[in-house]
């Protein structure tokens, strides 16, 4: 009878994996539930034998890490998905990329073997690409690096809150060409410049927008078009050489 | 391999007044603006199963527009039809464009980025023709917003070289009010429209135009299926009303008829539905299960101008089902039509579907608007593994006597039975739709819903064994529409229609024993005033669109921008002079000898039998429903040439469908 939740067949996790896709081109403006919804769906047409969650409304048991804002592109994405069934990844990459629409692309699948991969990504690196005078860019960049930490407003779910964003980043330089090989970047606009960041992810998280927050508010700096951000990676923090690791290395040593 | 160049002579393509070649993206322009907007991915398009075709490949270029919002118009069934249809053509090109918000259409006209389509972002000036789907008049502004962002003359007599701009939807069956707007309505069935309509654009463009735009006008009108206002002239009548339609050409016919298409399993349409990224209102995929409906419901415009009845068969539905949630991914299959419990396979296709997606995560929904009790086992039957929380019945009007005047026969005996057999099944929530403002109705007929919200939940109650029962009474204000029996009936006055629902209201709150347990849900009446001014208009209503459109006007059907003073103040300096009002047009009742804004445009239906079917309303009178009865004669079949199409099929047993291999399972 209604009104109790069915007796389901919910078969158990056989194998968890792990997916880094890509939000690119047009696709960067979808938001994070916009991309949850487009997931469910092509783990549907693909035929991902998912895990589902018990109860009246099952949920696929998929765990979000970090995803970048509304707006924003990147080619360090990250989900994990349990299945009930063991897959080969290399198949699920294939499918599932098919499955999605272009712009929302995967990279890479691997197999699950270590745990807390949440915990691995402890920043990341952001380009940024700024339509602005070289030296206007260059001033605003220098006197933030030269500063021990600059206070921004930011509207969060529990109202305005200010933060410092200084602290949280690492590195910023500006770099000769872009990293992204999409096709809108092979024209580098007149006037642009590109820098590279390297934000921690603490609490309250330091966004791109916080970034450039920031940037304009100890420079002088007004870009003449919005700026474009790109996360490149995000995964364990090397703290010597500041640079990002690939999260699925510990995956890969254990297989 | 060295190529050849060909050398194309299509200086008829050149645009003059741009530089910029046609077809080509807006995007980068656009792309600056979307960081400063709400909810951006709405305009990128990238949807799954959208298709972006070279501009050179078509000779025939479409924009499909959804005069609405994107979460409202990308599920839109219409659109997506004609959007595959029309691409299938090798020569035929369609994209499609929604309204924007006004946060974009600001910064839009600020940095003079044109109106675009979500497809490829090519500008809709570029393209032959822009059709556009009304389901609802209170799209009318929404696109002259449209008109005006693609640079395209607001008056048809004004454009040269723009697109053709064509409506259609149920609202194309008067389509009078944006008559000085529109250079064609098409009435009906829109899939073969489209196809005819492109032929002859393709004809007019490979002969190099002949008779400029004019001359591919007239060939349209003279099949007497394309309707072109501007080869009808309107003379009024000193009083205000119309005096005659006629045409100003030689060979245009007076009257157009309305598309019908038939055999609905040769138009298996949407066969790749979109999947859009972006939120929208029904997050399912729909298959339209039959077209049309006799059940004679006076009110009901959709039931009247889109008969006869033609049934899918239900090995076809079933075929659509597979094939959509194969394509797209969806976890949820509307079964969509006027009134789906009454297809006449609707019980084995239920079942057959149910026991196919029993243990898939796939879910089924019917919209489930007769009261019976079989419609109660169809919910149960599609609700096998899921929570049975609402289920919505339309009894339309509170008591007995109000239904025989609208033809809707539902005894309060019968509609007790049924919520009772629901509430006994496991369901919480009853939702129960009604109208306010129908002809003839009183106070007494509207607080009869009160006494009928407190009985279904008494006997709820006593069925069900539990307290927390609920019953939600939805109001709609009743609005005359063109092309039904009611279409020479006087419209409530806004007034009225919100005293008598203040009168329910307290009626049902006052109730201290079922009071909490009755959910009331209705909008006040002016909405509905605006919507009667634009239903059942004629061409000096076009005026007032245009002036509360200047006026600021945009997104009628939504309740934050909506503004009832702005559409009295622009129709009262739009309606100077003309001797008639916005009474005129919605609170005064017809008379049989007076000729219709819409006379002209033919619907199949009998205007005699429609006035002897308000005669019957009013006389409280009730029609059966030709499928099961005696042709009464509407005249819908004998006009049109078309018959009932239902079926049984004789089929009853589907065979499950051979399981799909999972792509990532396959060896």
């Amino acid at each position: 009878m209604a009104n109790k939740p069915p007796d389901r067949n919910l078969a158990p996790i056989a194998q968890k994996l792990r997916v880094r896709y890509a939000k690119r081109g047009r696709l960067r403006f979808s938001s994070h539930r916009d991309f949850q919804r487009a997931l469910e769906r092509a783990l549907r047409r693909a035929g991902v034998p998912m895990a589902y969650s018990a109860g009246f409304s099952p949920h696929p048991k998929i765990s979000y890490s970090n995803s970048a804002p509304t707006g924003v592109a990147s080619e360090a994405e990250y989900v994990e998905i349990g299945v009930t069934r063991h897959c080969d990844p290399t198949k699920i990459r294939v499918e599932l990329d098919a499955a999605l629409p272009n712009g929302l692309d995967v990279i890479e699948v691997i197999e699950a073997t270590s745990r807390d991969f949440s915990a691995r990504l402890e920043a990341s690196l952001w380009e940024m690409e700024i339509s602005a005078p070289v030296q206007e860019v260059a001033r605003a960049v220098e006197a933030l690096l030269g500063a021990s930490e600059v206070l921004v407003e930011r509207m969060t779910k529990s109202g305005k809150r200010v933060f410092d964003a200084r602290s949280a980043i690492l590195l910023m330089e500006s770099v000769a060409q872009s990293a992204v090989t999409a096709p809108a970047h092979t024209q580098m606009p007149p006037e642009c410049v590109i820098l590279h960041v390297v934000v921690r992810h603490i609490v309250p998280s330091v966004r791109p927008d916080d970034v450039l927050t920031a940037l304009k508010q100890v420079g002088t700096l007004e870009p003449r078009k919005p700026v474009r951000v790109t996360r490149l990676a995000q995964g364990p923090l090397s703290e010597e050489s500041i640079s990002i690791e690939d999260p699925f290395d510990p995956d890969r040593v254990l297989v | 391999m060295t190529s050849q160049i060909v050398e194309i002579n299509n200086s008829e393509n050149i645009d003059a007044r741009e530089s910029r070649e046609r077809g080509t993206s807006v995007f980068p322009q656009l792309e600056a603006l979307l960081p400063l907007i709400s909810k951006p991915i709405q305009y990128v398009g990238g949807e799954l199963n959208a298709v972006t075709k070279p501009w050179e490949q078509a000779i025939v270029h479409w924009a499909l527009m959804y005069p609405d919002a994107y979460e409202v118009g990308a599920p839109n069934q219409g659109v997506q039809i004609l959007y595959e249809v029309l691409n299938e053509q090798p020569d035929v090109l369609a994209e499609r464009t929604y309204s924007v918000w006004p946060d974009l259409e600001a910064l839009m006209r600020e940095h003079q980025v044109p109106a675009f389509t979500v497809d490829a972002h090519r500008s809709v000036a570029d393209f032959d023709l822009l059709g556009l789907s009304f389901s609802t008049e209170l799209g009318y502004t929404n696109m002259l917003t449209a008109l005006s962002l693609a640079n395209i003359p607001l008056h048809a007599v004004d454009r040269d070289d723009h697109p053709i701009v064509v409506a259609g939807g149920h609202a194309a069956f008067n389509p009078e009010p944006i008559a000085q707007f529109i250079d064609a309505a098409v009435l009906g069935d829109g899939e073969e429209a489209v196809l005819l309509i492109s032929n002859i654009v393709k004809a007019w463009i490979n002969a190099g135009r002949p008779g400029g735009r004019e001359g591919v006008l007239l060939e349209l009108a003279r099949t007497g299926c394309v309707y072109i206002p501007q080869f009808y002239d309107v003379e009024y009548l000193p009083d205000g009303r119309i005096k005659r339609v006629v045409p100003n050409r030689a060979d245009v016919p007076s009257r157009i008829t309305k598309f019908t298409l038939m055999d609905l399993d040769a138009w298996p349409y949407p066969k790749a539905p979109l999947v859009p990224l972006a939120e929208t209102v029904h997050e399912r995929m729909s298959v339209e299960i039959f077209r049309g409906c006799t059940r004679g419901c006076r009110f009901c415009q959709a039931g009247m101008i889109t008969r006869p009845v033609r049934e899918r068969s239900i090995t076809s539905i079933a075929e659509m089902v597979e094939n959509g949630l194969e394509k797209t991914g969806f976890e949820e299959v509307g079964l969509l039509s006027l009134s789906s419990a009454d297809h006449s396979e609707i019980g084995d296709l239920a079942r057959n579907l149910a026991d196919r997606y029993e243990e898939t995560q796939t879910s089924l929904s019917l919209p489930s608007t007769r009261v019976d009790a079989f419609n109660v086992d169809l919910a149960n039957e599609l609700s096998r593994n899921g929570r049975r929380s609402g289920l919505t019945f339309a009894p339309e009007g509170g008591s007995e006597r109000i239904r025989r005047v609208i033809n809707k026969l539902v005894s309060e005996e019968d509609l007790i039975r049924t919520v009772t057999t629901a509430y006994g099944a496991g369901w919480r929530n009853v939702k129960l739709y009604f109208m306010c403002g129908l002809p003839t109705e009183t106070d007494e007929d509207i607080l009869q819903i009160a006494t009928m919200a407190k009985e279904v939940i008494r006997a709820g109650r006593e069925a069900s064994g539990r307290r927390d029962i609920k019953c939600t009474v939805s109001i709609g204000g009743f609005v005359p529409k063109p092309h039904t029996p009611f279409q020479w009936a006087a419209q409530l006055d806004h007034e009225a229609t919100d005293a008598r629902l203040h009168k329910l209201k307290d009626a049902i709150r006052n109730d201290k024993e079922f009071g909490k347990a009755i959910g009331l849900r209705y909008h006040d009446g002016k909405p509905g005033i605006v919507e009667g001014i634009l239903s059942r208009g004629d061409r000096r209503v076009g005026n007032i669109i245009e002036t509360v459109w200047k006026n600021g006007a945009r997104f009628d059907g939504w309740g934050e921008y909506f503004s009832f003073d702005r559409w009295m103040e622009s129709a009262q300096y739009a309606l100077e002079g003309t001797g008639v009002d916005v009474d005129w047009f919605t609170t005064r009742e017809r008379d049989y000898t007076e000729v219709l804004p819409w006379d002209h445009l033919d619907s199949g239906l009998d205007s005699e039998w429609l006035w002897e079917d308000w005669q019957d309303a009013l006389a409280e009178v009730a029609v059966d429903d030709c499928r099961w009865t005696p042709c009464f004669d509407c005249g819908v079949c004998e006009q049109m040439d078309t018959e009932i199409q239902v079926g049984p099929t004789g089929v009853t047993d589907l065979p499950m469908p051979i399981p799909r291999v999972s792509p990532v399972l396959a060896q």
